[in-house]
C-alpha cells in the first residue's frame, strides 16, 4: 500500500520534471509559430520578391517600400566591423591564455575579461554614442554623429571574451602529446601554437567565431543607440544606417497599432533574423561536435 | 641555419609580450568605460535621484518607477525561471534515458541560448501580450525574460548536477532510496551552491536586458508605481500590480541616452552606475559562492 503510493508519487514527479524539460521545445515552437503566423500575413500584402529585391526600406513613410536589403546591409556592416576587432584580439588572447600564460595569470585575467560580456548592452550603447564616436570624430572629421563604425567597434569589444574564452577552451583541450611532440622537435612555443595547436583546434575555434558572429548579428541596443535609425543600402561605415534588430526596436517604441502592415513588418524582419542566426548556431553546433568527437 | 632559429626565438619573445598587451586591451577598454561613466554620472547620484519619478526637467528626474519596475520584473522572472529551469535540468541529468526526444531537447536548449534576445521579445508580444491577453504588463515582461533566462539556467544547473559524483547516487540507491529521494536529499543539496551561482549569473544578465522588454511594450516614461503587493486588508498580499504597465532601469537609460539635452545624458550615466552596481554585486555573490564551494567540498 505504502509502496504503491510511493511509486505513484515518483511517477508524478518524473512527469512534472519532464514537462519542464519539454517547455524548451514549446518555446522554440512558440517562436516559430508566432513568426510564421504574422509573417504569412505580411506576405499576403507584400510580395516576397519585393521583400528580397527592393533596395529601399520605408514602411513607416507614405511612399512604402519593403526591401529588406538595406537593413541586412546595416547588420552586415556592423557585424563585419565587430569581427575585425573581435577576431584578431580574441584569437591572440586565446593563444596567449592557453599556451603562454601561467595558471595564475589565466585565473586572474579570464574572469576579468568575462566581466566585459556581462555588461548590459545599453551601457555599451551609451559608451559608443558618447565616448567612442566623439573620439573617432577627432580622427575622422567626416564621421557622422550616428554611424556603423563606432557601434561596430564597441560590439567587437563586447564579443572579445566570447571568442577568446571558447577558443581557449578548444586549444586547452588539444592533447598534451601534440604540444610535447612539436616542442621536442625544436619548435618554439609560437611555432607550436600556430602550426600545431591552432590547426588541431580549428573546428572548435571556428565554432567560437561563428557564435561571435551570431551574437553580433543579433545585438540590438548598441546599434539602436549609436548607429542611427536610417535604413541605407551602403557599405560606408561613416554614415547613419539601421540594422535588422534596431528596426524592430524602432517600431516597438512608436505607437504603431496592432494589425497594421507597419506592425507586421517587425515579424517578417524578425523571421529573417531568426533564420540567419539559427543557421549560424547550427553550423557552430556541428563544428563543436566534430571537434569534441576528435579529442574525446 | 642558426640565424633562422634565432629569428624564431625572437618572434616567440615578441609574441610573449605583445600577446599579453593584446589580452589586456579589453581590460583597458573596460577601465576607460567605467571611468567615463563614473566621471559623467557620479555627481548626479543622490537619494533624491533614486526616489523621484522621471520628469521633463533633467535635474528633477529620478529612477524610482523604473527601479521598482526592474525589481517587479526580476521577481517574476526568478519565480518562473528558477523552478522550471532547475526541474528541467534534473530531468535531463538524473532521469532522461538516451532517446531521440532527449537528444532533441538538448540540441534545442543549446540553440535557444543562441537566439537573439529581441526575438524573445517578439515571442512575448505574440504569445503573452496578444494571445494570452496579458497586455503590456509586468507579468508579460517577466514571463518573456524567464523564457530568455531558462536555457542558461538549465545548462548551468546540469553542470552543477554533473559535478556531484555518481558514487553518492549509487550509495543512496543501494540503501533503498527511490530516485526522487536520492535526488532531493542527496544530489540537490550537494549541487545547490553550483546551481545558485548559475542562477544568479543568469539573472544578472536578465536585469540588463532592454530590447525584449521594449518589444513587449514596456513604457519609456511612467510617472506612477504598480499597485503595491502588500495591502492593509486580509490576505495582506495583492498580485494586482502584475497587470500594471511598467518600465525598467535599462529602458530608462535608453530613453535618456537618446535625448539631446546634456542633463539627461548625466542622468543616464548616473542610472548606469546604479544598474552596474546591481549587476556587479550579483556577479560578486556568484563568484564568492563558487569560490567557497570549490574550497569546501572535496569528495
Amino acid at each position: 500500500m505504502h509502496k504503491g503510493f510511493q511509486r505513484g508519487k515518483e511517477r508524478v514527479i518524473e512527469g512534472a520534471l519532464f514537462l519542464c524539460a519539454l517547455l524548451s521545445i514549446f518555446t522554440t515552437v512558440g517562436i516559430i509559430a508566432v513568426l510564421i503566423f504574422e509573417t504569412a500575413d505580411f506576405f499576403g500584402e507584400v510580395s516576397i520578391f519585393e521583400f528580397l529585391t527592393d533596395t529601399e526600406w520605408t514602411p513607416l513613410f507614405a511612399n512604402k517600400h519593403f526591401g529588406i536589403m538595406p537593413l541586412f546591409a546595416g547588420t552586415f556592416l556592423t557585424t563585419f566591423i565587430a569581427m575585425l576587432v573581435a577576431l584578431p584580439v580574441g584569437l591572440v588572447s586565446a593563444i596567449y591564455l592557453s599556451e603562454y600564460a601561467t595558471p595564475r595569470v589565466r585565473n586572474v585575467i579570464k574572469p576579468m575579461l568575462e566581466v566585459l560580456a556581462g555588461i548590459p548592452t545599453v551601457v555599451y550603447g551609451f559608451f559608443a554614442l558618447l565616448f567612442v564616436t566623439p573620439l573617432l570624430q577627432s580622427l575622422i572629421p567626416s564621421l557622422s554623429g550616428f554611424n556603423a563604425l563606432s557601434p561596430g567597434i564597441v560590439m567587437g569589444i563586447m564579443i572579445i571574451p566570447i571568442i577568446s574564452s571558447l577558443s581557449e577552451d578548444a586549444m586547452h583541450s588539444v592533447p598534451m602529446s601534440l604540444r610535447e611532440g612539436a616542442l621536442a622537435l625544436g619548435s618554439t612555443k609560437l611555432q607550436t601554437s600556430i602550426k600545431v595547436i591552432f590547426p588541431a583546434a580549428l573546428s572548435g575555434i571556428s565554432a567560437s567565431c561563428i557564435i561571435g558572429i551570431s551574437r553580433a548579428v543579433g545585438e540590438t541596443m548598441i546599434v539602436a543607440i549609436a548607429a542611427g535609425l536610417q535604413p541605407r543600402l551602403t557599405l560606408n561605415p561613416l554614415v547613419p544606417i539601421e540594422t535588422v534588430t534596431a528596426y524592430i526596436v524602432q517600431v516597438s517604441l512608436g505607437d504603431t497599432p496592432w494589425g497594421t502592415i507597419e506592425y507586421k513588418t517587425i515579424f517578417a524582419v524578425g523571421m529573417s533574423l531568426f533564420v540567419v542566426t539559427f543557421m549560424l548556431n547550427l553550423v557552430s553546433f556541428w563544428l563543436k561536435k566534430r571537434f569534441w568527437q576528435a579529442y574525446e | 641555419m642558426a640565424n633562422k632559429t634565432n629569428i624564431n626565438v625572437l618572434w616567440d619573445k615578441i609574441f610573449k609580450v605583445s600577446g599579453l598587451i593584446v589580452t589586456l586591451l579589453g581590460l583597458v577598454v573596460l577601465a576607460v568605460l567605467l571611468i567615463d561613466i563614473f566621471s559623467e554620472g557620479f555627481s548626479r547620484l543622490s537619494w533624491d535621484f533614486i526616489t523621484h519619478y522621471p520628469s521633463r526637467h533633467p535635474e528633477r528626474a529620478g529612477i524610482l518607477s523604473s527601479l521598482v519596475g526592474t525589481i517587479w520584473v526580476m521577481a517574476i522572472t526568478a519565480a518562473l525561471a528558477i523552478p522550471i529551469g532547475v526541474m528541467a535540468a534534473i530531468y535531463l541529468e538524473e532521469y532522461a534515458k538516451k532517446s531521440w526526444l532527449t537528444n532533441l531537447i538538448e540540441i534545442n536548449i543549446a540553440n535557444l541560448a543562441g537566439v537573439p534576445s529581441v526575438i524573445y521579445g517578439l515571442l512575448g508580444l505574440g504569445v503573452f501580450v496578444n494571445f494570452l491577453a496579458l497586455e503590456r504588463s509586468i507579468i508579460a515582461g517577466g514571463a518573456t525574460l524567464a523564457l530568455l533566462a531558462l536555457p542558461i539556467i538549465i545548462m548551468s544547473t546540469r553542470e552543477a548536477l554533473r559535478a556531484v559524483p555518481p558514487s553518492i547516487r549509487e550509495a543512496s540507491l543501494a540503501l533503498g532510496a527511490s530516485r526522487w529521494q536520492t535526488v532531493s536529499t542527496m544530489v540537490l543539496p550537494a549541487a545547490i551552491p553550483g546551481i545558485l551561482t548559475g542562477v544568479i549569473l543568469s539573472l544578472s544578465r536578465a536585469i540588463g536586458e532592454t530590447a525584449p522588454l521594449i518589444v513587449v511594450g514596456a513604457l519609456t516614461y511612467i510617472p506612477f508605481l504598480p499597485e503595491s503587493p502588500i495591502t492593509g486588508e486580509f490576505p495582506f498580499i495583492s498580485l494586482a500590480g502584475l497587470k500594471d504597465p511598467f518600465s525598467v532601469l535599462p529602458i530608462q537609460i535608453f530613453n535618456w541616452v537618446s535625448r539631446p539635452q546634456h542633463g539627461f545624458i548625466v542622468n543616464a550615466a548616473a542610472a548606469i552606475i546604479v544598474l552596474l552596481t546591481i549587476t556587479f554585486m550579483m556577479n560578486a555573490v556568484a563568484v564568492w559562492l563558487r569560490h567557497k564551494y570549490q574550497k569546501k567540498i572535496r569528495w
